[in-house]
């Protein structure tokens, strides 16, 4: 079946009410439970930023006092990773499209997936109600000896942020298990969508790094709740050492991020430059690559905290090492677009943005992890903008790549394309206006984290707040025509954009069962054999219209 | 919903095409949790080899105040009941029920004794004060009394010398102490500083398996429980099998705890 018809029963008709969908064990369902989740967060996150920026507008007091400011900056970053970043990509899109993708029934173990859903709720439901109990001040990074001395709610938000490690622990679990037993015929790893490498390599990452974590905050929660001093130096402890354990996560953390979002743009270059993928091998192995070399550079967020030498220059030269494989990727990106027939939609405007900005953040990094420039450029706004260029530039920006990708697939709706390419546009300009100045800034020596500034940094914090207003109109455009397109939207082909993964042969949106047998799977970029076809709007297989 | 080959009225997921792909899937999302949880107990890890790498004179002071010979039973309980786990694995493929039932049986004996003793012992830390950071608050008489051989340790090498941190930079007067003041405020003291550390270690590495212990004695439990529905056989062990791999797992964990924090040279 190519699905080029609709079919009457779909995953969204399969069922009604709130109990078919909290308590589904569908992939599809858990995945768009994941994405508005998700999405809600990332509001609610750039709420906070918007508060910080307004707030910076002017030196010294403007909306807000300094201990709010303290609080806002700690929410913004605490509610960004743990509730949107981390989970983001996979949890959305992974879960959705995934077992779709290997023309599987369902991941391989649906109830633990349901059980990942409902922890990331209770997480998310413990980390806002710190926020009522009084909202934590330390920063993001929850350091010793600030968590243990604050007064706010430590406790609700690490034991939030420790339950949702155990959520994002049991994606991991699923889709090891998922990409290794459930492959259809004929998809050998080397035929694996590079998606699927992508969350292949996060999920190592996602299932090694994050029980590191999950004892940090264990002991962190009950050195507040019983003083068992193995961080508090007033009892012999070592706060340094909670830096350790932590950016042993966190450190790696930053590819569970990036990793999916560079496994969606392996996917977006090639579909909309209407070309093979260059370098298949190469990309997969370097994800991999990149999921074991990023468990040695932790040591890069601490050259400052007074650790050895010696260890000082291992990881600098690791963190360097970091850069290879993340540029293979880039660069063979590149040579999939060279002499391709480029269709600038808006999936690939984000996918191109990407290239940039990714580019731009992953460059600065490697100026941090040059021991001597990180003395002077630690804890700066350099540091907040490249980290921001990484993130929002490089993950948020194939996060909503992959929305308007897969979102015909998901919701069986078209979206329209010249809004989308306007909110594209404008998170661009916006997105450059707010955290190019940053670097300037930074470079010049303005910290981070501070309320207060001195006056001639506030052209730039004035630039980089009406950047921040930018992007939040933008997120208004976006949101706005995704919505449309629910209700208004013209009908979505089985295949939109002319791709050859299988999640495009079923169709949109894809039935309860997705398959009814395992499709024969071949080369994923393939895109020769599918040809437009105006009487449905999308792309069929060449052989299929002609026999029609 | 398909059936097992052998025709076993044991069900498979629907999303599983053949009994074999629901089997291998559910053993290797079994040992990817499994690396979790090494993982967990690595950072415990870390965190003691670090203080017992700076300073190896609160480890080798503190120990002695550790039972190794209740240590040591416990070794021995729970290796026994890792061996009554593995043979009621072995039962349930063979289709053995009773003789499942009461290795089963046994090996919940064995966690719930092992629970028992350490019960035992964390009440003795807790009447001589010997417990984590804030709380620790020893009664020297009274201890030395009990466990002479921790004052015999004093006595032998001034532990003070071995200490792996170097004497702190003298700066600036009020920045730190010089060599000679510690040193002073040191000669005269009963026991290495930051005893504490030691049971903060102790506490957290044998708290935390205690509770893995807790957790697989409701597995067990779960799969005892549900015995009297028939519902384990030849062809389908599977939750019987995943119980063992687990308790094997916490056997292992307490087999390395065991030496790091009892038998300490
Ligand atoms: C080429 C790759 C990269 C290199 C060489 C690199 C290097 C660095 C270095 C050295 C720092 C520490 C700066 C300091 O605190 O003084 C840093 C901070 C940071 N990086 Fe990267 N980075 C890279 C990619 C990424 C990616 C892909 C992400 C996220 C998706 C990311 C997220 C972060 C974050 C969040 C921080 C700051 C954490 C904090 O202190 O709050 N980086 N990076
Ligand atoms: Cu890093």
């Amino acid at each position: 079946m190519n699905g080029s018809t609709a079919v009457a029963d779909n995953y969204l008709s399969h069922g009604r009410g709130f109990r078919s969908w909290f308590f589904t064990l569908d992939h599809k369902r858990i995945g768009v439970m994941y994405l508005a989740s998700i999405f809600f967060f990332l509001i609610l996150g750039g709420f906070f930023a918007m508060l910080i920026r307004t707030e910076l507008l002017t030196p010294g007091r403007t909306i807000m006092d300094a201990d709010t400011y303290n609080q806002v900056f700690t929410l913004h970053g605490a509610v960004m990773i743990f509730l949107f970043i981390i989970p983001g990509i996979p949890a959305a899109f992974g879960n959705f499209v995934l077992p779709v993708m290997l023309g599987a029934k369902d991941v391989a173990f649906p109830r633990l997936n349901l059980l990942s859903y409902h922890l990331y709720v209770v997480g998310a439901i413990f980390s806002v109600v710190s926020i009522l109990l009084g909202a934590v001040d330390t920063g993001w990074t929850f350091y010793t000896p600030y968590s243990t001395t604050t007064h706010t709610s430590v406790v609700s938000m690490t034991l939030g942020a420790f339950i949702l490690g155990f959520s994002s622990i049991f994606t991991g679990i699923n889709f090891i298990v998922t990409i290794h037993r459930m492959r259809p015929p004929g998809m050998s790893w080397n035929r694996l969508p590079l998606f699927l490498w992508a969350l292949y390599s996060t999920a190592i990452i996602q299932i090694l790094a994050t029980p590191v974590l999950g004892i940090t905050l264990l002991l962190l929660i009950v050195e507040r709740l019983l003083g068992i001093g193995i961080f508090d130096p007033a009892l012999g402890g070592d706060p340094v050492l909670y830096q350790h354990f932590f950016w042993f996560y966190s450190h790696p953390a930053v590819y569970i991020m990036i990793l999916p979002a560079m496994g969606v743009m392996s996917e977006l270059i090639s579909v909309f430059s209407r070309k093979h993928i260059f370098g298949y091998k190469a990309i997969a192995y370097s994800s991999v690559a990149i999921a074991v070399l990023s468990f040695l550079v932790w040591g890069h967020h601490m050259f400052t905290s007074g650790q050895s030498d010696l260890g000082n220059m291992i990881f600098s030269a690791l963190t360097f090492s970091v850069a290879i494989p993340s540029a293979i990727k880039v660069f063979n990106w590149l040579a999939t677009m060279y002499k391709g027939s480029i269709r600038l939609d808006t999936p690939m405007l984000y996918a191109l943005s990407f290239l940039l900005l990714f580019g731009i953040g992953g460059l600065t990094g490697l100026f941090l992890g040059a021991l001597a420039t990180d003395v002077h450029l630690h804890d700066t706004y350099f540091v907040v903008a490249h980290f921001h260029y990484t993130m929002m530039g490089g993950v948020l920006i194939a996060f909503l790549g992959a929305m308007h990708y897969w979102w015909p697939k998901m919701f069986g709706r078209m979206y329209s394309e010249k809004a989308g390419r306007l909110a594209a546009f404008l998170v661009f300009v916006g997105f450059n206006l707010t955290f190019f100045s940053q670097f300037v800034m930074g470079s010049q020596g303005m910290p981070r984290r501070y309320y207060n500034y001195v006056d001639r940094f506030q052209s730039y914090h004035v630039l980089s707040t009406i950047g921040a207003y930018v992007l939040a109109i933008a997120f208004v455009v976006l949101a706005g025509n995704l919505i449309h397109s629910l209700f208004r939207g013209r009908k979505a082909p089985a295949n939109p954009w002319g791709s050859a993964t299988l999640e495009w042969m079923c169709a949109s949106p894809p039935p309860h069962d997705n398959f009814a047998e395992p499709p024969e799977a071949g080369d994923p970029y393939d895109l020769e054999h599918l040809v437009y076809d105006e009487s449905i709007g999308g792309y069929a297989p060449r052989t299929a219209r002609e026999g029609a | 919903m398909r059936r097992l080959e052998n025709g076993a009225a044991h069900e498979i997921p629907h999303h599983f095409a053949t009994p074999r792909q629901a089997y291998e899937s559910g053993k290797l999302g079994m040992w990817i949790f499994l690396a979790t949880e090494v993982l967990l107990f690595g950072g415990l890890f870390a965190a003691y080899a670090v203080y017992r790498g700076n300073h190896p004179e609160i480890f080798i002071y503190a120990h002695r105040f550790l039972d190794s010979r209740l240590g040591a039973l416990n070794t021995l309980i729970l290796i026994t009941s890792s061996l009554t786990m593995a043979w009621a694995v072995r039962s349930a493929q063979l289709g053995n029920r009773r003789l499942l039932t009461l290795l089963l049986a046994l090996t919940l004996l064995g966690g719930c004794a092992f629970l028992g003793v350490k019960v035992v012992e964390y009440e003795h830390k807790w009447k001589h004060g010997l417990l984590w950071g804030k709380r620790y608050r020893p009664h020297p008489a009274e201890t030395a009394q009990e466990h002479p051989s921790a004052a015999e340790v004093l006595r032998e090498a001034p532990l003070g010398d071995r200490t792996n941190i170097p004497p702190a930079a003298i700066g600036p007067s009020g920045l730190a102490f010089s060599a000679d003041e510690t040193r002073a405020g040191h000669a005269d003291a009963e026991e290495p500083r930051n005893v504490q550390l030691f049971f903060g270690v102790y506490f957290a590495m044998t708290g935390l398996h205690g509770l893995h212990v807790v957790a697989g004695l409701l597995v067990i439990g779960w799969v005892f429980v549900r015995l009297r529905g028939g519902a384990y056989g030849p062809s389908n062990f599977e939750a019987v099998d995943r119980a063992g791999l687990y308790w094997h797992l916490v056997d292992l964990i307490w087999i390395f705890l065991f030496p790091l924090l009892y038998l300490i040279h």
